[in-house]
């Protein structure tokens, strides 16, 4: 599949601020996060600004922006409709929850406490919305299966958590819970990937050239002749091929860059505090992000359609 | 998820008005002619689809046909009259007025006429009017003049003609509905294009009938055939000839078929070194003879005798004699034609042969077709039944494209009469006004000519002998591309590919005007584009070109038209009128004469005008008898559309066929009707005669049918038509190069017409092949036509280019892995003459020592109204780069053109090449590549985005929509083994035809 | 509605074609072409037409394959490919905003273009690549299945078909009820064993496709392997008919 910008930069971003949130609300509620104001605010700013420029970014590529207000009719069957709906109703728990924590934090707690669990869930579901949207597309092998949906809320926390952790150690907090959790989501998220990656190397699609042809009684099937010369718009959106050697080579980038030096670094937060720390984590943040994004990338072009089976693919 | 509640659909409107007005015309968007309904909206086409009325197409409609929108709307349309000036190619010119334009081509013309009116050579390309441009060159009163089919398929109509009196091309058709066996050889699409597809259609779908497909390649119609045999290109005569030594060994002949319908009983005179030998014996009345059983000789007209086929016997001469059939069977008995023998050559194993032979045998005896339609001969015997033999072949440019393509044509034709397959039930069938008689006549005019005098007939004809040539005293060619020359004696239409070479090297002589119409000369109808390039830029010492003056006219911005001093640009075939006429190449079929025109549909946006109505001005303004009448005004004020309907070849004979006569009555014959045209447009531009079932078989022996060709003009008289598997004009040019009758070969010409003019149909291998090194040389390198492309004309098509807008070189896998190419590597595709590159294509479905691609894709820089960066000219490539026109050398260096030798057609399928993988540093571009053709004055530049149909979108109507409507391809033939499913033709089903047709 | 009918449409009209006689030959694409540029998705549009990557709007390509076994046998067959106005449609249902919608009277899946917003995920659903996006309208197209013309009284009986159907010059292409088993189009697939294209991916597409029959070494009737030549004591084949012809 085409990677494009966009999207990329979308599910990636609003991932994280999605994470960070997630983080926030519960922390906050656990008592966790006994945050002054100020380090309170510019999390949830950063959760807020993150998630809402990734939504605004998803609606660049639409080829009319103007009517992205329809896509929220079709909650019933569709599940990009369903992220969009979740995705606005997210604002509704968890920015009421935001601005109790920040400004009335003593009127009614029990309540808030309600609403914060509330938006805790709608946080999970619309993560989850967004990663169905690939997960329930059959003709892309890569996409329709478990790992996705997993994926898409592990990487989100993932990428919260170590925000949150840069968040904290340039205020000057250090928290070791939140360093465990990223080295334990880390180590996961890892596995996760290498386990996702096994599965995609070791099956294969259910469609073929020839059950695309139907022509498999008759032997194997090569195409010969393309309906047009040059890539038409299923070939340029979903017939992207990216070479083996290339693609291992960034799945090592996502690897070294989004988990494994990030883990490393986060071990060393143990050892270090002040302004080194704060150095360590935001070059945490740095190289997670570019792992991630990198990660995102290859979901799409490792991602082959099966209407590329028609056009000389001989698997998708 | 099935939680909607979907409700009527309302969004979309499903009776629309679709258009304003629907016009009925002809599309030539090839050369096929299928009857179109062309939908108009505020004067622009909104639609166009088949006539379904239409006798050739039956509202069927092709890729091309259905692209005529972007045609009538392509950036190259030519503009205005351009007078060159510039150099030659290099395409720049300033547009001039038609009077100017006029005023220039005839002053040009009347001083060559004044002198010598050969000094103009007239060729026009693919010319549906022949029989119009013909007549206007020969009142013109030049001996050189031709159409395209020199460099086309002359080898087909000439071997056809002189073999059954009518020929493969468009000119005969299987019999689709009783066929049960079907062998197309060579064919990539043909002239037939929807016919052929429609009647492949229909025969696969019945289950009884076999499809076999003889072509090195296996895409298009061979994809479907029910056996495909990927055959060498340039043998298909000795695998013929190998199934005729089967068949005749297996006594699986129509003995009776022989004797009726060809000269097969015919004695031939056996007389060594004397000038009857192999000349048919005949009596004091000049009647050929044939001989008894009893031994008695008699005139091959008796009717009560049952001629012998076998035997040795003298004639009242003393001289011997034999049978045709004798000499025919002694000669592929022979060892030469053992399956042991030619099984290599071909490339087809021999038991593949040998079974093919036994199924034509099996089909055409065992599956005799009795039909109970009584009918009586030309010697007024009734026959009860028409007996059918249910094979049928279909041949084009593979065998005609060789230079052994006469020959091999021929004796495909042998075999259908050998199964007595040729005009009967189930075989292949004569479209009138075929059959007519072998060799047909008239003879070519123009052995003399003389200033401001036209020529004592057409230019072009059948030579039946010697005397026929055009050729001088020394027996030097007369016409500028050599035909009816000691060269090429039988050049029935011309060899167009050799015009400009000849005008250049002034061979025989120098020519003053080159006019050219409808064809790419410059491009893809040369054989070689290098040369001929060089040849129209070629300047004398004094600066002035070697080919004075040049006037082309084109519709589009072809490259040729680069190389013209004045164009005259020509309208779209929407935007004008023309007939397709029983004088010319009309649109008949088997069991109907039919005719038709085409009328503008779309009005002129520019200043252009019709190519027919510009000759028609010119032969006035050149006062060309014919052309003016006695006051020396024009004859057709009116232009062409007038010509139409008030022209008269014969009295009574005319263009057009129908409605003739002030009462419409005359069918073929009458008076001239001035509302003609009118009548035709109301039939939806077509007209048709259907032949009675006894006229509609055995046409060339079948009174009623001759009688009636006779009346419509189409054969001098009523006289039977006798096929010829011995050919007497053959042997007849043998005999003169031999040494005998007064008109013979120039001595350096005697042992090439010796040698290729068999009375008998021969092999030999293609000269290229005969040339070159097989180790230097080892593939074959052929083109196949897209379905989708006509020519260089399809790729400034919008739609037709997305589909094909570059060209590999096509190779077996085991071939490109012999050279280790990949798919997508760039190769050198080498010949004798030079060198292309393209990128490679690997298949499977192709004859492991043949490359090949499609034609004609490959564009030069500049013209079509493309970008300069289109992939036709970057990426896409001509073989005509590398095939050489001229063969090399003889010892004394002479050098003949690269064609067959009796009827000089370009034999653009013997090119040899080698491959070789490109250097990483030459991949990336074709070469070799021309600087691009400069832009013309006036041209529309092209758009970026193309929106067409966006303000053609239909309104809505109001009215209720219909019940919708099942449509079954096939139906007829689906109806045979599909109980449930109700018989139709063209999907209007039987019983319902009322309903289907009310509206 | 995005979502499909809640009642699965009685009647499916749908396209059969037949790749053991289709030439390949592109009239139905083009055709096609042709008529929906003024048809109910006007305009197909093009991308640099004249230029070096020109590209448009198609509903109907033809492609071209090769199938070949270990016995040798090959084939070529040539392959059209339209939408195929599936039962349970992918590019329906995720449509987020109704545009893409199956009608309820006929099953043909169509596309309201005032709604789309060109988020192309129907085209990342379908399996089959019969979405078609237009780049310049920003909006999703597809095959109509001619629905502007095939139910359209103003156009003669004949013409009330799809373009890619009537135009069809081999007659591969034929088109009917599907969802009526004695429809004459139902009957046709019963006879011929049509067959759906990747019935894996669960979209129950209502086109089908019949098969290329198996090759045909012999002819229709026998299998004849070669003829058996005529021998009798006479010295050759001419010898033969000498006696044949004179001894009569
Ligand atoms: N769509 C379309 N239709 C056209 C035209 C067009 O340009 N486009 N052109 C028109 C014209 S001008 C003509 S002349 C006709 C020509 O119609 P065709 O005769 O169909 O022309 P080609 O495409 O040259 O097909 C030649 C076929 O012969 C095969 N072949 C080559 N060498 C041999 C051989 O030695 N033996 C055998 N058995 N096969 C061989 C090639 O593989 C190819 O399939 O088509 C006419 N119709
Ligand atoms: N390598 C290779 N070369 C071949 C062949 C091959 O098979 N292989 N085939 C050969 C054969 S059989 C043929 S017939 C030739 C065909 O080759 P050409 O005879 O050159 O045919 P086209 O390329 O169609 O060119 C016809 C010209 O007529 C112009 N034209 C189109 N419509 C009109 C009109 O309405 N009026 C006027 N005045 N002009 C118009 C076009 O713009 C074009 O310039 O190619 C030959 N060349
Ligand atoms: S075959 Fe196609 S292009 Fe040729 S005349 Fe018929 S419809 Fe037109
Ligand atoms: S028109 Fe018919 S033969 Fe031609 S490609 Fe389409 S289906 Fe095949
Ligand atoms: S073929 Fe594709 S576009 Fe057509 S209905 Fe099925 S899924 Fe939708
Ligand atoms: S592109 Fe249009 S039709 Fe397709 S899913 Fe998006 S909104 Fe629906
Ligand atoms: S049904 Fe109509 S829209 Fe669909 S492919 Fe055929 S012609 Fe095109
Ligand atoms: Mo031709």
């Amino acid at each position: 599949m085409h990677p494009a910008k966009s999207v990329i930069f979308f599910t990636t971003a609003s991932g994280a601020g999605y994470g960070l949130l997630f983080l926030l609300l519960a922390g906050t509620m656990l008592n966790i996060l006994a945050l002054a104001f100020w380090p309170l605010f510019i999390g949830f700013g950063i959760a807020f600004l993150l998630i809402t420029a990734g939504l605004l970014s998803s609606t660049l590529h639409l080829g009319h922006p103007e009517r992205a207000w329809r896509a929220i009719s079709q909650w019933r069957s569709s599940w990009l409709s369903r992220e969009g709906v979740m995705a606005l109703f997210t604002f509704a728990p968890t920015g009421l929850y935001a601005l109790h924590r920040l400004f009335f934090s003593d009127l009614y707690g029990g309540l808030m406490l309600l609403i914060g669990v509330l938006g805790l869930v709608s946080i999970a579901v619309t993560v989850y919305c967004t990663a169905m949207i690939y997960a329930s597309l059959r003709p892309i092998h890569a996409w329709f299966n478990r790992y996705v949906p997993a994926g898409y809320l592990l990487l989100s926390l993932t990428t919260g958590v170590i925000l949150l952790n840069g968040l904290l150690a340039l205020f000057g907090y250090a928290i070791s819970s939140v360093v465990w959790l990223a080295i334990i989501l880390l180590v996961i998220a890892a596995l996760w990937k290498r386990a996702y990656w096994r599965f995609l190397d070791s099956t294969k699609s259910i469609s073929t050239p020839e059950s695309a042809t139907g022509l498999g009684e008759f032997g194997t099937v090569n195409l010969l002749e393309s309906p047009h010369s040059e890539a038409n718009y299923l070939m340029k959106e979903m017939g992207f091929r990216i070479a083996r050697k290339h693609s291992a080579k960034l799945r090592r980038i996502v690897i070294g860059a989004g988990f494994l030096l990030p883990a490393v670094l986060m071990v060393l937060m143990f050892s270090f505090a002040g302004p080194a720390a704060a150095a360590i984590s935001v070059v945490a943040v740095i190289s997670a992000g570019i792992g991630v994004v990198v990660e995102r990338w290859l979901f799409f072009a490792e991602a082959r359609h099966a209407v590329g089976l028609y056009y000389g693919a001989s698997r998708a | 998820m099935r939680n909607g509640n979907a409700t009527r659909d309302d969004r979309v409107d499903t009776a629309p008005l679709v258009s304003d007005e629907v016009k009925f015309t002809t599309c030539y968007m090839c050369a096929c002619r299928c009857g179109i309904k062309v939908h108009l909206k505020d004067n622009q086409v909104r639609y166009i689809e088949g006539n379904p009325d239409h006798p050739v197409n039956r509202g069927v409609l092709c890729a091309k046909g259905s692209a005529g929108i972007m045609q009538q709307n392509s950036p190259a349309k030519l503009q205005k009259p351009l007078l060159r000036t510039g150099e030659r190619g290099a395409g720049t010119f300033k547009e001039i007025e038609w009077d100017e334009a006029l005023a220039l081509a005839s002053e040009w013309l009347s001083d060559v006429r004044a002198d010598d009116p050969s000094k103009l050579a007239f060729f026009t390309g693919r010319d549906q009017s022949q029989s119009f441009t013909g007549w206007w060159a020969k009142q013109f009163g030049t001996r050189n003049f031709a159409a395209h089919g020199g460099f086309c398929s002359v080898n087909m109509a000439a071997a056809g003609l002189y073999s059954i009196g009518g020929s493969f091309w468009e000119f005969g058709e299987p019999d689709w509905d009783r066929t049960k066996y079907f062998m197309m050889f060579g064919v990539a699409e043909d002239h037939d294009s929807n016919p052929i597809k429609m009647g492949l259609g229909k025969l696969k779908t019945r289950e009884d009938a076999k499809f076999v497909s003889i072509n090195p390649i296996r895409t298009g119609y061979s994809s479907i055939a029910d056996e495909w045999i990927g055959i060498r290109p340039g043998t298909d005569g000795l695998f013929v000839m190998a199934i005729i030594q089967e068949l005749l060994k297996a006594d699986k002949i129509d003995w009776n078929y022989l004797i009726r319908y060809t000269n097969a009983p015919w004695l031939v005179i056996q007389a060594p070194g004397e000038a009857e030998d192999g000349l048919f014996a005949r009596g004091e009345d000049g009647k050929t003879l044939i001989a008894t059983p009893d031994g008695t000789i008699v005139s091959a007209e008796a009717t009560d005798v049952d001629p012998v086929l076998v035997g040795d016997y003298t004639l009242p001469s003393g001289q011997k004699a034999v049978p045709a059939f004798q000499l025919m069977a002694e000669r592929y008995l022979s060892e030469d034609y053992a399956i042991e023998t030619v099984a290599a050559q071909t490339g087809i194993d021999g038991g593949t042969i040998r079974r093919i032979a036994a199924e034509l045998a099996e089909a055409a005896f065992d599956e005799e077709i009795v039909l109970d339609i009584p009918w009586t001969d030309w010697a007024g015997r009734r026959q009860e039944k028409m007996i059918g033999r249910p094979v049928s072949m279909h041949a084009m440019r593979g065998i005609s494209a060789h230079s052994n393509g006469f020959h091999s044509c021929r004796a495909i034709h042998l075999l259908q009469m050998l199964l007595g397959t040729v005009d009967v039930p189930g075989g292949f069938r004569h479209k009138p006004p075929f059959p007519k008689p072998c060799p047909p006549g008239p003879a070519p005019a123009g052995k003399t000519t003389a200033a401001n005098t036209p020529l004592d007939g057409m230019p072009l004809g059948f030579p039946k002998g010697p005397e026929d040539l055009l050729v001088d005293a020394a027996g030097n060619p007369l016409r500028i591309d050599k035909a009816y020359s000691w060269e090429f004696p039988l050049a029935a239409h011309g060899l167009m590919h050799t015009v400009i070479r000849n005008a250049w090297a002034g061979e025989p002589a120098e020519i003053d005007v080159l006019f050219m119409y409808m064809a790419n000369m410059g491009w893809n109808s040369s054989m070689n584009v290098p040369d001929t390039v060089r040849y129209l830029t070629d300047k004398k010492p004094d600066g002035s070109y070697k080919i004075p003056k040049i006037i082309y006219s084109d519709a589009y911005h072809s490259e040729t038209v680069a190389y013209a001093d004045l164009v005259l640009p020509d309208t779209t075939y929407l935007e004008r009128w023309d007939c397709i006429s029983l004088l010319d190449r009309p649109i008949s079929s088997a069991h109907a004469a039919a005719d038709s025109i085409r009328q503008p549909v779309v009005a002129l946006d520019r200043d252009v005008r019709p190519f027919q109505d510009v000759l028609l001005d010119l032969g006035a303004r050149l006062q060309l008898p014919g052309f003016v009448d006695e006051a020396g005004a024009a004859q057709y004020p009116g232009g062409y559309s007038d010509y139409m309907v008030n022209h008269e070849r014969a009295p009574g004979l005319g263009p057009l066929g129908g409605w003739r006569g002030k009462d419409k009555s005359g069918e073929g014959r009458g008076p001239v009707n001035p509302d003609q045209l009118q009548d035709y447009i109301d039939n939806g531009c077509f007209w048709t005669k259907h032949f009675t079932e006894e006229q509609s078989y055995y046409k060339f022996a079948n009174k009623s049918y001759l009688d009636e060709a006779t009346y419509m003009g189409w054969i001098a008289a009523p006289e039977r038509i006798v096929m010829e598997i011995y050919s007497e004009t053959l042997q007849k040019f043998r005999q003169a190069a031999n040494g005998f009758g007064d008109i013979q070969p120039p001595e350096h010409l005697r042992g090439r017409v010796a040698r290729f003019f068999d009375p008998l149909p021969m092999w030999y291998a293609p000269f290229v092949e005969e040339a070159v090194e097989r180790a230097d040389f080892p593939l074959h390198a052929v083109t196949q036509r897209p379905m989708h492309m006509y020519h260089s004309w399809g790729g400034q098509n919008a739609w037709l280019r997305q589909i094909t807008d570059q060209n590999p070189l096509f190779m077996h896998v085991e071939l490109a892995k012999k050279h280790n190419i990949a798919e997508g590597d760039w190769v050198w595709i080498k010949s004798s003459y030079g060198r292309v590159k393209a990128k490679a294509k690997l298949m499977t479905g192709v004859n492991k020592q043949t490359v090949w691609t499609w034609n004609a894709i490959g564009k030069r820089k500049g013209a079509w109204g493309l970008k300069e960066t289109a992939p036709e000219a970057e990426k896409g490539f001509l073989l005509n780069q590398i095939i050489p026109e001229l063969l090399p050398p003889r010892d004394d260096g002479y050098r003949y053109s690269n064609s067959d030798p009796v009827t000089g057609q370009a034999a653009w399928y013997d090119l040899r090449v080698n491959i070789e993988k490109c250097a990483p540093a030459d991949c990336g571009e074709t070469l070799p590549m021309m600087a691009a053709q400069g832009s013309l004055p006036g041209a529309v530049p092209p758009v970026d985005i193309l929106r067409y149909g966006a303000a053609l979108k239909g309104t809505p109507s109001g009215r209720e929509q219909t019940a919708h409507r099942e449509w079954i391809g096939n139906r007829d033939e689906i109806a045979d083994h599909v109980q449930t499913i109700k018989p139709g033709y063209g999907n209007k089903i039987k019983g319902l035809a009322a309903e289907e047709t009310e509206e | 509605m995005t979502s499909l009918p809640v009642n699965p449409p009685k009647k499916k009209l749908g396209l059969v074609i037949d790749l053991d006689i289709c030439v390949g030959c592109h009239a139905c694409a083009v055709n096609c072409k042709e008529w929906n540029s003024g048809g109910h998705s006007a305009p197909m549009t093009d991308t640099d037409p004249y230029g070096s990557d020109p590209t448009g709007v198609w509903f109907n390509r033809i492609h071209s394959f090769e199938v070949e076994n270990d016995a040798g046998d090959g084939r070529t067959v040539n392959f059209p490919k339209s939408c195929l106005h599936c039962d349970d449609a992918p590019c329906v249902t995720v449509c987020p905003t109704g545009a893409s919608y199956k009608r309820e009277e006929d099953g043909i899946v169509l596309v309201n273009a005032d709604m789309c917003i060109g988020c192309k995920l129907c085209s990342w659903a379908c399996p089959y690549g019969a979405r078609e996006y237009d780049e310049d309208e920003g909006v999703m197209k597809k095959c109509t299945l001619c629905v502007d013309k095939i139910y359209n009284p103003n156009l003669p009986p004949e013409s009330r078909v799809p373009a890619c159907v009537s135009t069809c010059p081999v007659g591969a292409r034929s088109f009917g009820d599907l969802g009526d088993p004695d429809s004459e189009v139902s009957q046709l697939v019963a006879a011929r064993g049509g067959y759906d294209l990747m019935p894996e991916q669960e979209c129950k597409p209502t086109n089908k496709y019949l098969p290329p029959r198996p090759k045909k070494l012999g002819t229709a009737r026998t299998d004849v392997q070669a003829l058996t030549p005529v021998t009798d004591g006479s010295a050759g084949v001419i010898a033969r008919w000498v006696d044949k012809f004179l001894s009569a």
